[in-house]
């Protein structure tokens, strides 16, 4: 019998594992009234960010798809749009673009209330009842094949590739062999694994898009390191690579993509879209920790899971980000921000194997309610819109 | 980097055709150390120094032979090596990111 969880079923059919009400500010001058709304009813969350005006073509493009897709995300109960009124992203446009998920949306537009201090009170009334109207849902019992959860990691030492990524990988394939879907992210940091990946490929179309992926991504970096001020910054490889005892780009890369398992991909998805299908999907997203985190939520995402060596505390949203450390002293110097030791590994206390059904077990009751460290203390630096140049 | 509790001497072979190990603490020349497949233990002697994070040869690797880690080729050996050798970007290369 396949794996269960307890969670939110949306009127869409989708499966939500938090119950929030999200206030999404259109553009970057309504951010501050979004923030007040948020803070006037616990329980909600905002999305602080820096866009949606003064942007052209494609980065605007990127920008709407993913404001519109933040809103879509099932583990937000319903959603109030935030706009100023003149800017280029309308208000209208992103709550248009987040209708037909087919949950609670509403639109407070500041220069139609008359000032600020008018749409935060209306705002709030309106997060208010949302919440009210979310409460009386309950959890019910459903199958893992409706999770999908982001791989990401930051903050990354050399215990990262050795241990924690190849754990991780052991979860997300039990979960995708359940008929569940996990995306594998960071382009920067798959460049030389392009064949490995592409022989996992389900079909020939599939592989290409994987190699265009990663060689556009190179591509790229390439050219912005052809200046002769920032020339010795390789695109490759750092010089911390190879103290830390990485020897080719292919062997830092690997690491990086163990993550992902052995499972099939069934795709590449484009930032700001949702895969049509369930599986192991590849999502075209540099390896900025926050742009990455905030490209899976808007494919849908209902869990982050987030590999760090270092250590970093950072969280998302109304998403949670199960942390997960391979390094035994990063465990026992960050408890507080670090959900999962698979430092056990290294230490010889633990298998590989045990390791990555611990972390599935986690996701399964994090699914199911648990609260990971990052969202009790509140942590929400990871939404971040990528920018195209 | 300082990141030893009570760690064993030991390397890690992460996949079963890998000919190479990752030092799990920082390794000296001469000591005897443990290779921890998933299922099974075995020793060997360094004949070289590897920091934590390091490559261990845990099988004779010839010239233009694969160094294999995750189960995957991640570059070739400029020289032959003897089980119990530090390998790194002194004596393998990769053919991927050269240009």
């Amino acid at each position: 019998m396949a794996d269960t969880f307890m969670g939110f079923r949306r009127k869409n059919g989708s499966v939500g594992i938090r119950n929030q009400i999200a206030i999404i500010p259109s553009v970057f001058c309504s951010a501050k009234v979004a923030e007040r709304i948020a803070n006037q009813v616990p329980g909600s969350v905002y999305f602080r960010h820096p866009v949606g005006c003064s942007q052209v073509g494609e980065d605007l493009e990127v920008t709407a798809k993913t404001l519109i897709s933040i809103g879509k995300n099932p583990n937000f109960a319903g959603v109030v749009v935030v706009g100023l009124g003149c800017e280029r992203f309308s208000p209208y446009e992103l709550a248009d673009g987040i209708a037909p998920a087919n949950k609670m949306l509403e639109t407070v537009v500041i220069q139609t209330e008359g000032d600020s201090l008018a749409a935060i009170q209306k705002g709030s009334k309106i997060a208010r009842e949302m919440q009210q109207i979310a409460s009386r849902q309950v959890r019910e019992e459903v199958p893992v094949s409706e999770l999908m959860i982001g791989l990401n990691c930051g903050g990354s030492d050399m215990t990262s590739g050795l241990i924690a990524n190849p754990a991780l990988g052991i979860a997300s394939d039990k979960l995708v062999s359940q008929g569940g879907s996990s995306i594998l992210s960071e382009i920067t940091e798959l460049i030389g694994t392009e064949e490995i990946l592409a022989r996992r490929a389900v079909n020939k179309e599939v592989a290409n898009e994987i190699r265009e992926t990663i060689f556009r991504t190179e591509e790229k970096l390439r050219r912005q390191t052809q200046n002769s001020s920032n020339k010795e910054r390789t695109h490759l490889i750092s010089t911390g690579n190879y103290a830390g005892g990485l020897s080719s780009v292919v062997e830092k890369s690997l690491g990086s993509m163990k993550k992902s398992g052995n499972a099939p991909f069934s795709g590449v998805i484009q930032y700001g879209h949702q895969p049509d299908k369930k599986g192991l999907f590849l999502l075209d997203s540099p390896g900025h920790d926050g742009e990455v985190s905030t490209g899976e939520v808007a494919a849908g995402a209902q869990i982050i899971l987030f590999p760090t060596g270092r250590g970093t505390p950072t969280g998302f949203p109304g998403i949670p980000v199960i942390k997960i450390t391979g390094n035994p002293k990063t465990y026992s110097k960050m408890r507080e921000n670090i959900d999962i030791n698979a430092g056990q590994v290294l230490t010889g206390e633990k298998t590989f194997e045990q390791m990555g059904n611990e972390i599935y077990q986690e996701i399964l009751e994090v699914a199911s309610g648990k609260y990971v460290k990052s969202e009790v203390l509140g942590h929400d630096e990871q939404f971040c819109v990528t920018r195209l140049p | 980097m300082e990141n030893t509790i009570n760690l064993q001497k030991a390397a890690l072979v992460i996949d079963r055709s890998d000919n190479v190990a990752v030092a799990l603490t920082d390794l000296k020349k001469g000591e005897e150390c443990i290779l921890r497949f998933n299922d099974r233990e075995e020793k060997v002697v360094l004949l070289e120094d590897i920091p934590f994070g390091h490559k261990v040869a845990i099988s004779n690797i010839e010239k233009d032979e694969s160094v294999l880690k995750y189960g995957e080729e991640i570059g070739k050996m400029i020289v032959p090596v003897q089980r119990g050798a530090y390998i790194h970007n002194h004596n393998m290369y990769c053919e991927r990111g050269l240009k």
